[in-house]
C-alpha cells in the first residue's frame, strides 16, 4: 500500500510532464513563428504610438497624445468611415451573391459538389496582384468591357469604369467571395434537409422556411463568412491602390502612406491600432455568437 | 378516404414503388410494413409531397393530393429523426405549424398547451430539443404533427429510436391518442410486432410491391404470398405441390393443409411453430437439435430427414423434451396454409 503511493506519485507527475512536453512539441513551431514574426514587430510598432515624428522622418521620443487626437480629425475619420462603408457594402453584396451559390452547391450530387468547390477556390491558385491587374485590363478605357459595349453599339464613348468606389467594391468582392462561400457551404451542408421538409410539412412556404429555419441555423456560417470578407477588405490597400486610382481612400492606403510617403511612423502605428481594435471587436462578436449557437 | 392508385416511382435503375394501389379508410390506423428499402418510406414521402410519383394518382377525400404543394396539404408527417427545430423551444416547435395558419396568439397558446398536456410534456414547454430524452423528443414530434389537426397523420418509423421499454409505453400512448383525436394514421415500420399491435390493417411491402393488405390476425393466419409467410412472424415453410389434402412434398410425403389451389400447383405449406405438436401420431419424425426457454414459451428445433432447415416448434411454458431425443411432429390440417409459389 505504502509502496504503491510512493511509486504512484512520481509516475503521475512524469505522465503530466510528458504530456506538457507533447503539447510544446506540437504548439512550439507555430507559437515561435507567431511571437517572433507577428507579436514582436507589432509590439515594436505600437510602441511608437505615444511619440511624434521627427522633421525628416524618424521618431522624436517625446511623449504626446496628439496621434489620438488626429484620429478624430475629419480628414482621417472620413477615411476610416469610408473604409468601413466600402468593406460593409462589399461584405453585404458578397453575402447576397455567396449564399445562393453555397446553397446550390450544397444541393449538388457529391461528385459535382467537389468540382464546384474546387472551382470556387481555383482563383487562389493565381497570384492576387495578377488577378487585380487583370481587372484593370478588363475595365480600362480601351479594355474588353468598353470595347465590347462599343462594338455592340450600346455606348458611343468608353465608360469610366476604373478608379472609383464601385470598382474598389467590385475588386474586393471578386477577391474575397470564395472566403464567403466556403463557410456558408459548410454551414448549409451540415443542415439536416429534413428540417426544411418538416417546415414545409407544417405549412410554411419556401420563403418562410428560409427565414425561420434555414437562415437562423446557418447564421454561424453567415457571420464567419462576413468576417472572412470584411476583415481583409477593411484593411486592404492593394485593391484601392490599383483599382481606386491610388488616392488615400481606405485605411490600408492611409497607413501605407504614413509609413512610406509621409514618414510618420507614430501616426501610422496609431491608425494600425485603430484598425486592429475594430477587428478585435468584430472577432469577439463572432466568438460570442458562435458560442450562443 | 385516401385512395392510392397505380403509383410507381423509379430512381434510375431502382424501382422504389411499382403500381402500388391502396385504399385507406377514415379514422383507420394503417401500417405500411416491410424490410428497409422496400419502398414504404418513398410512398410516405409522396403522400407528404416531398417526392412525386412517375405514374399513378393519390386522392384525399376525392381531391387530387399530388397537385397540391407540400406546404398546402392537410397531411402532417412525424419524421423518423423527429426533425425538431433545434433553435426553438418545445412550445415554439409545436406552435410553428399553427403560426403558419395565421391564428391568433391566444388561440395558438391554448392549443399548444392542450396538446403538450395530452402528450405529458406541459412542464417541458420552455426546453430546447437537445435538453430532452429520446422519448420526450418523440412526443414533441408527435405533438407538433397532431396540433394542426391534419386529416391524415403520417408516422415514419415513429418508435425505432426508442429503447424497448419506452417503446412499449409509446405504442400504447399512440393507440390511445389515435382513439382520442380520431385522425387517420398511416405508420411506416419495419417492425412487424409494432405493426401488428398498433394497426387496424397492414399492407406488407416487398421490393416496391404490395404483397398483401389485411388485418393483423388474417395476415398472420392466412399469408397469401411466400414473402408474407416468411416475413410476418416465424413460420415453417415446406415446398411441394398442392394436392386435395394438403401438400405433396418431394421428400416428406403428404403434409396436411387446407388447399384451394388446383392439384399439382407448385406451392408452399406454412405452419406456425405454435401450431405444431410434439406428441401423438406424427406426420413428421425427427431429432431435437436445440431447446431454448423464453419464460412464457419454449422453442424446440427439430431436424427432420429430407429437409435442410430444422423445423421450429413453440410450446407453452417449459418443455420435457431434450436435445437429441427423437420426436414426432403433428398439426391439424386447418393450421397448414397453402401458398401458391
Amino acid at each position: 500500500m505504502a509502496r504503491s503511493t510512493v511509486s504512484g506519485a512520481p509516475v503521475k507527475s512524469q505522465a503530466r510532464r510528458s504530456r506538457a512536453l507533447g503539447r510544446l512539441v506540437f504548439l512550439g513551431p507555430g507559437l515561435t513563428y507567431l511571437i517572433v514574426l507577428l507579436l514582436v514587430p507589432l509590439a515594436l510598432l505600437l510602441s511608437y504610438i505615444p511619440f511624434r515624428r521627427g522633421r525628416f522622418g524618424g521618431i522624436v521620443y517625446e511623449l504626446t497624445g496628439e496621434n489620438f487626437t488626429r484620429l478624430i480629425d475629419p480628414l482621417y475619420l472620413d477615411v476610416v468611415l469610408g473604409s468601413l462603408k466600402i468593406a460593409t457594402i462589399a461584405t453585404v453584396i458578397a453575402l447576397l451573391v455567396g449564399y445562393p451559390t453555397a446553397y446550390l452547391i450544397a444541393q449538388l450530387p457529391r461528385k459535382w459538389k467537389t468540382i464546384a468547390l474546387v472551382a470556387i477556390v481555383l482563383p487562389f491558385w493565381t497570384n492576387f496582384l495578377v488577378r487585380i491587374y487583370a481587372w484593370i485590363i478588363l475595365l480600362s478605357g480601351p479594355g474588353l468591357v468598353n470595347s465590347t459595349l462599343m462594338d455592340l453599339g450600346l455606348i458611343d464613348k468608353p465608360l469610366e469604369l476604373l478608379y472609383n468606389q464601385g470598382t474598389i467594391i467590385t475588386g474586393l468582392i471578386y477577391s474575397y467571395l470564395p472566403l464567403m462561400v466556403l463557410p456558408l457551404y459548410a454551414a448549409i451542408e451540415k443542415l439536416d434537409p429534413q428540417l426544411r421538409e418538416a417546415s414545409a410539412n407544417l405549412g410554411a412556404r419556401p420563403a418562410r422556411t428560409f427565414l425561420s429555419v434555414t437562415l437562423p441555423l446557418t447564421l454561424p456560417g453567415v457571420i464567419t463568412g462576413c468576417l472572412f470578407v470584411f476583415v481583409p477588405s477593411f484593411g486592404n490597400f492593394v485593391v484601392p491602390e490599383l483599382l481606386g486610382g491610388g488616392r488615400s481612400i481606405m485605411v490600408g492606403n492611409l497607413i501605407r502612406d504614413q509609413f512610406l510617403k509621409a514618414r510618420d511612423w507614430p501616426f501610422g502605428a496609431t491608425l494600425s491600432l485603430a484598425l486592429i481594435a475594430v477587428l478585435i471587436v468584430l472577432l469577439l462578436l463572432q466568438a460570442w455568437s458562435a458560442r450562443r449557437a | 378516404m385516401l385512395q392510392i392508385t397505380g403509383v410507381s416511382r423509379r430512381f434510375g435503375d431502382i424501382t422504389a414503388l411499382s403500381e402500388v394501389s391502396l385504399e385507406i379508410r377514415q379514422g383507420e390506423f394503417f401500417a405500411l410494413l416491410g424490410p428497409s428499402g422496400c419502398g414504404k418510406t418513398t410512398l410516405l414521402r409522396i403522400l407528404a409531397g416531398f417526392e412525386a410519383p412517375d405514374e399513378g394518382t393519390v386522392t384525399l377525400d376525392g381531391e387530387d393530393l399530388l397537385r397540391q404543394a407540400a406546404h398546402r396539404r392537410p397531411v402532417n408527417l412525424m419524421f423518423q429523426s423527429y426533425a425538431l427545430f433545434p433553435h426553438m423551444t418545445v412550445a415554439k416547435n409545436v406552435a410553428y405549424g399553427l403560426e403558419r395558419e395565421k391564428l391568433a396568439g391566444a388561440e395558438i397558446r391554448r392549443r399548444v398547451g392542450e396538446v403538450l398536456e395530452k402528450v405529458g410534456l406541459d412542464t417541458m414547454a420552455g426546453r430546447k430539443p437537445q435538453q430532452l430524452s429520446g422519448g420526450q423528443r418523440q412526443r414533441v414530434a408527435l405533438a407538433r404533427a397532431i396540433v394542426k389537426r391534419p386529416r391524415l397523420l403520417l408516422l415514419d418509423e415513429p418508435l425505432s429510436a426508442l429503447d424497448k421499454k419506452v417503446r412499449a409505453e409509446m405504442q400504447l400512448e399512440l393507440k390511445r391518442l389515435q382513439n382520442e383525436v380520431g385522425i387517420t394514421f398511416v405508420v411506416v415500420t419495419h417492425d412487424q410486432e409494432e405493426a401488428m399491435s398498433l394497426a387496424d390493417r397492414i399492407a406488407v411491402f416487398s421490393e416496391g410491391r404490395v404483397q398483401q393488405v389485411d388485418a393483423p390476425v388474417e395476415l398472420y393466419e392466412r399469408p397469401r404470398t411466400p414473402f408474407v409467410a416468411g416475413f410476418v412472424g416465424a413460420n415453417n415453410l415446406f415446398e411441394g405441390r398442392a394436392c386435395s389434402v394438403g401438400l405433396a412434398s418431394d421428400g416428406l410425403g403428404v403434409l396436411p393443409g387446407v388447399s384451394t389451389l388446383p392439384d399439382g400447383t407448385p406451392a408452399l405449406l406454412a405452419v406456425r411453430p405454435e401450431r405444431l405438436r410434439l406428441d401423438g401420431q406424427g406426420v413428421l419424425r425427427g431429432d431435437v437439435v436445440d431447446v431454448s426457454f423464453y419464460g412464457g414459451v419454449s422453442h424446440v428445433s427439430v431436424r427432420v430427414a429430407g429437409r435442410s432447415t430444422p423445423v421450429l416448434v413453440a410450446t407453452q411454458g417449459a418443455t420435457q423434451v431434450q436435445a437429441g431425443s427423437p420426436v414426432a411432429l403433428s398439426w391439424s390440417a386447418g393450421d397448414g396454409v397453402l401458398i401458391p409459389q
